[in-house]
């Protein structure tokens, strides 16, 4: 059996972190993909956050994931309603076709 | 529980807008009063802010997770100020675009609210918190002219591009308290001086994570976007309200949790600074977008900001916040011009619109003539000062190489604001604009073309309210 140390969690986080980061700008499909990218790396911070209140014996890490946790169901649900707001005008949602703005 | 009585100004604002939320929902056609109610709660709020300042010199409350001295008393007050300005001078363009609604003076408190504690934050949480009650305010008012597909594509831009910036300052900030052991600033800045690869890691991605906010090059892609994309009242709002916020955060996390680290951070703000500066003279050449230009223009100004952050000195601390008031003052009076070009109920934003505009205009030309040249820093304008202060105080730390670039993205950005001139005072006339503008949208303009024009004659006022600042 192998211990699992911080370095291991810290591992799992950066990973997260880089498939949400990755997955934002290598997306051309939906833009709700990158709306769960943004998730991930949320998820990935509440994981770093966790493991490290674990390991230093420190309650605050574990008190800021749950305000993130609040925090980013928030900015889901208006991330959402902009989609929403998005998708009536134009009928889409696809990021290739999201370009009216640019210069 | 004397704290309380020293976050009223708080207080006061997250009172106001629940009580102006039910007033607006059981309140038939309530839109005028939730809108002069909340300026009446800017104004009231920047007095009370005000007056604290004169007593409170440094001061931390709720342990030592929120402080209240003179950066933040002084930038609250400007961002009051100028959230005051903001709202009163964009009541007739909401009225004419259909926009004016009770959720915008709403929202607007709300992110007014956010970036105060902002600013007067001293922990990673309550930083993390009160950013994002700013972000997902501005989020919502970007996307507030919701039938208009240009409007909610800005809207979403901005969504996208902001959330991530969070979440990269986030992952910062959980690197920096797993290796520090702390949420708070000033424990960090004890922690702070081991010479560990996390730490530096940390510090870049909260750096990163803040340039996103005051969109410097290379994470300025968003703004150019959300500026043509939102109303103009709300690109008044993002080039003005929140770099005050923004400014005064990079400020705390570069010369509180982080100054023992001068050596790591110091390069990569001067390459931002000097990316911003380049970048924002020659990307505003080939505009034809006058919110799109001024996109530009700001992203080159936070250009200079940060040259003066970059010193790691007070005086370039205080030069920077010099600079970042005087651009405001300039902008609102840009603003101004922009929302007086109205004709039949539809406002413009093309700068072939401005063509020949001194024909039928003189005066609104020529406070645009005064803006144009202090944002080109033309002496002996106010803009020029601003420059000045900041050059100063990099060339005091010799770094002549950031100076010299600067002085020279000066002259390349004259360029832009010069063509504009040349537009209106020499191309052929178009049709006359409305001239039958609300009071206060004559009074900014007026404010800001007299502070503009009149500074030289007593530059030491500023500088010396400016110069309480003492962060190091």
């Amino acid at each position: 059996m192998i211990d699992i140390g911080l370095g291991h969690y810290l591992t799992l986080g950066t990973i997260i972190f880089s498939i949400g980061v990755i997955g934002i700008f290598l997306n051309r499909k939906s833009i709700i993909v990158i709306l769960m990218s943004i998730e991930l790396i949320l998820l990935a911070v509440n994981i770093n956050l966790v493991s490290f209140s674990i390991f230093l014996g420190d309650i605050v890490g574990q008190v800021f994931t749950l305000f993130i946790l609040t925090v980013a169901a928030a900015e889901s649900a208006i991330g959402l309603a902009i989609i929403v707001v998005y998708y009536r005008n134009s009928g889409t949602i696809r990021v290739e076709e999201i370009d009216q703005l640019k210069g | 529980m004397n704290n309380l009585n020293l976050i009223l100004p708080e207080i006061l604002i997250s009172l106001a807008i629940m009580f102006l939320l039910m007033l607006g929902v059981f309140k038939k056609n309530s839109t005028e009063l939730v809108f002069n109610i909340t300026l009446i709660v800017l104004f009231v709020t920047a007095v009370i802010i005000f007056n604290e300042a004169l007593t409170i010199n440094k001061i931390t409350l709720f342990n030592q997770s929120i402080i209240i001295d003179y950066l933040s008393s002084y930038m609250k007050i400007v961002a009051l100020i100028s959230a005051f300005l903001v709202l009163i001078i964009s009541s007739s363009y909401l009225k004419t675009v259909k926009i004016f609604k009770i959720e915008y003076p709403i929202l607007f408190l709300c992110s007014v609210l956010g970036m105060m504690i902002m600013m007067s934050s001293n922990d990673l949480i309550v930083f993390y918190m009160a950013l994002e009650l700013q972000s997902l305010a501005l989020y919502v008012l970007a996307t507030f002219d919701r039938d208009q597909k240009k409007s909610s594509e800005a809207g979403l831009k901005y969504f996208v591009l902001s959330a991530l910036s969070s979440g990269l300052l986030l992952y910062g900030c959980s690197l920096i308290y797993g290796f520090s052991g702390s949420t708070n600033f000033n424990i960090i800045a004890n922690q702070l001086n081991s010479n560990s690869y996390a730490l530096t890691f940390g510090i870049v991605f909260i750096l990163v994570g803040l340039a996103f906010k005051i969109s410097a090059v290379p994470f300025h892609m968003w703004a150019p976007d959300v500026y043509e994309g939102s109303p103009t009242s709300v690109t008044l709002i993002f080039t003005m309200v929140p770099k005050i916020a923004a400014l005064t955060v990079f400020i705390r996390f570069l010369y509180i949790p982080f100054f023992n680290l001068i050596d790591q951070w110091q390069i990569i703000i001067i390459f931002l600074s000097i990316a911003s500066m380049l970048f924002g003279a020659i990307a505003a050449i080939g505009q034809t977008n006058i919110k799109r230009l001024i996109a530009y223009s700001s992203i080159g100004h936070m250009g200079y900001v940060l040259a003066g952050l970059a010193t790691g000195s007070n005086e370039g601390i205080q030069s920077s916040i010099l600079y970042l008031s005087i651009y405001i003052i300039m902008n609102l009076g840009f603003f101004s011009v922009l929302l007086m070009l109205k004709r039949n109920n539809q406002y413009f934003e093309d700068i072939k619109d401005l063509s020949g505009l001194s024909q039928h205009h003189p005066l609104l030309s020529l406070s645009l003539l005064l803006i144009l040249f202090s944002l080109a820093g033309i002496p002996p304008l106010a803009g020029f000062f601003a420059k000045f202060y900041v050059f100063k105080s990099v060339i005091e730390q010799s770094m002549y190489f950031l100076a010299i670039i600067g002085l020279v993205t000066t002259v390349i950005a004259a360029f832009f604001y010069l063509r504009i001139i040349k537009i209106i005072y020499f191309d052929k006339e178009i049709e006359k604009y409305d001239t039958d503008h609300i009071i206060w949208l004559k009074f900014s303009l007026l404010f800001s073309t007299i502070l503009i024009l009149f500074y030289f004659i007593y530059p030491s006022q500023l500088v010396e309210v400016v110069a309480k600042i003492n962060i190091i």
